[in-house]
């Protein structure tokens, strides 16, 4: 046997070192070791989850011609209109304009999917969670896998708009000429090397995603409320977090005015945080550290949250869904 | 070692969505009656299981509906974690409950098997080794590249213990749905199975079918209002929970594939005719 996990950990465990007198057995449903289990049996059945990933982006364009390539097409319409529109509504350039809404889009994507479809982790596999025994994390690992390839189908239309416009990201530009105060913008360094933090950047994010994931799942598996408010609160997020405007806009306020306010409050925004260790680097623009560091404390914060409630609450998703 | 071990174990399920607490009720309800229940009212589907299996055993497991065999399974499969007492499993688990879940209807049934054999721990390199195999015994051909969606309840039954047959499971978990076959593959399941139950360590099997019991198990437990009434050889119990004899009513060519007789039992009672 390849895989030798097959029951909830802890009720089965059929690897023969652990078979006798494992504590597994006599461990609680709520032990910590449980938890854990749960979480390495769920990694060792990638091959389950890594299918059924897979088999929901066949499903949702199934009998359709070109299939999943429509994901792509309508990234690619997105930005190009909105790309547009927006430019033209800021009086900012296209060509740098372009790619900054492409990428945040593409991001965004990933995290709001991954918070809405997140909490309906459980409660969408219902079916199997009631007549097949497997670990919990099976199905984190599923909703936040399809999510990674929903966003690999739109990584293309990130090549394309570099492709189109790398003439003007490769060298210094500026978002905004003019600040409020009559300065000059940000001067952005453009593209570089540093392009490559947006890998470890998207690793982040996908850690992010696996604790919302498990946390908003099972919150919201025991209280139906959870969904609807979480999906009215990602339209309010969408639109206070920097993806089709620029933060280089709200810039230059005297201190203690309101646009020096917002500015701050902005920053309270989680997302924007997310969005923007994540877009910087792609479009060749000045990055703060203070990003890296809120993201990395929610990082922390948020799967202690997480491994609390899988231990508490683990086995009785069952019950639940 | 395959081995089931629960002691005292309670399954409670709280029911959420019963309005149970209405703010009419509470007020008004205050002069007669006696809300002593919890907010979230709880159902005890079991209570008190004490059960130890071991390797070699049959289990058959009759009861009414609601007596509380399906989520006695699935507190065997380890799909219900007790509410209260323990259970321990140990063994590779493969139950086979309502045909209808855990299938996905829109896609084929190949990949139906695969991700059957999948949840069951089989890596996909075994499943593509075991398809042809289970394709052959499930008859079903081409069919098999067919959505699972236009398939009959029969033909899903055959899908299902091709697969849980197939993978040499430890510990088999059958609900009642498998009655939903035709004679013919009835006959090559039965073969299948008991063939299967011989290798692996464990059967418990939920069913009215007095011939799949007879022919698949040797000892029983009657499940009743989530509790075990009894627990013992199986014609004594399903005799006492059918309140006949349990032989009286089979084929003689299944009483013959047996090795029993009626005969002797139906002259001990005549009375229980």
């Amino acid at each position: 046997m390849a895989v030798p996990a097959l029951a909830r950990p802890g009720a089965d465990d059929p690897s023969g070192a652990d078979e006798v007198g494992s504590d597994l057995h006599g461990a609680s449903p709520r032990s910590w070791k449980r938890a854990f289990a749960d979480i390495r049996q769920a990694v060792a059945q990638r091959e389950l989850w890594g299918h059924l990933g897979w088999q929901d982006i066949k499903q949702r364009y199934r009998r359709s011609t070109i299939g999943p390539l429509w994901i792509t097409i309508s990234m690619a319409v997105t930005a190009a209109a909105l790309g547009g529109l927006y430019s033209q509504l800021f009086g900012q350039p296209i060509g740098t304009f372009m790619p900054y809404v492409t990428v945040g889009f593409m991001i965004w994507y990933f995290i709001s999917a991954c918070v809405l479809e997140g909490t309906e982790t459980f409660i969408a596999n219902e079916g199997l969670i009631r007549f097949l025994p497997a670990p919990l994390m099976i199905y984190v690992f599923r909703t936040v896998w399809r999510q990674v390839l929903f966003f690999a189908h739109n990584v293309v239309v990130y090549v394309i708009v570099l492709a189109i416009f790398f003439g003007q990201l490769d060298e210094p530009y500026r978002m905004i000429n003019r600040m409020a105060d009559g300065t000059q913008g940000v001067l952005h360094p453009g593209l570089s090397w540093t392009a490559l933090l947006a890998i470890p950047a998207f690793v982040v994010i996908v850690a992010n995603g696996l604790w919302v994931t498990l946390l908003f799942g099972i919150i919201a598996t025991r209280f139906r409320d959870i969904p609807p408010v979480v999906s009215s609160f990602m339209q309010l997020f969408f639109t206070m977090t920097p993806i089709i405007w620029t933060p280089d806009l709200l810039r230059g306020g005297e201190p203690g005015s309101a646009r020096a306010i917002v500015e701050q409050l902005a920053k309270l925004n989680p997302f924007y945080h997310f969005i923007e260790i994540f877009r910087a680097p792609l479009v060749g623009q000045v990055q703060s550290w203070t990003h890296w560091a809120v993201v990395g404390v929610i990082t922390v914060v948020g799967w202690a949250l997480a491994l609390i409630a899988l231990r508490n609450y683990r086995s009785r998703v069952a019950y639940w869904v | 070692m395959v081995s089931i071990d629960v002691q005292g174990a309670s399954v409670d399920f709280p029911i959420f969505d019963a309005k149970n607490r209405s703010l009419k009720k509470s007020v008004l309800g205050r002069a007669g009656g006696r809300i002593t229940d919890a907010k979230v009212p709880v159902v005890e589907a079991l209570r008190d299981i004490d059960l130890h299996l071991q390797q070699g055993d049959r289990v058959g497991l009759v009861g009414h509906n609601g007596a509380g065999k399906s989520t006695l399974l699935r507190l065997l499969a380890g799909i219900y974690e007790p509410t209260r007492g323990r259970a321990r499993i140990r063994g590779r688990v493969a139950p086979v409950f309502d045909l209808a879940v855990g299938m996905d209807p829109e896609i084929s049934g190949l990949e139906n098997i695969l991700i059957r054999g999948l949840f069951l721990g089989m890596s996909r390199k075994e499943m593509e080794r075991r398809v042809d195999e289970i394709a052959e015994f499930t008859e079903l051909g081409d069919y098999l590249r067919m959505p699972l969606r236009t398939y009959s309840t029969g033909m899903r039954v055959r899908l299902a213990l091709g697969v849980v047959t197939s993978i040499d499971p430890e510990i088999l978990i059958l609900d009642e749905g498998i009655g939903a076959v035709d004679a013919a593959f009835l006959e090559k399941a039965r073969d299948r199975l008991r063939d299967l139950v011989d290798r692996s360590g464990m059967l418990v099997f939920a069913s009215h079918s007095d011939e799949f019991l007879v022919e698949l198990c040797d000892t029983a437990i009657w499940m009743d209002t989530g509790e075990i009434k009894e627990q013992g050889p199986l014609r004594e119990v399903v005799s006492h929970y059918k309140g006949r004899d349990l032989f009286e009513t089979l084929s003689p060519e299944t009483l013959k594939r047996i090795g029993r007789e009626r005969a002797p039992v139906v002259d001990d009672e005549p009375a229980r005719s």
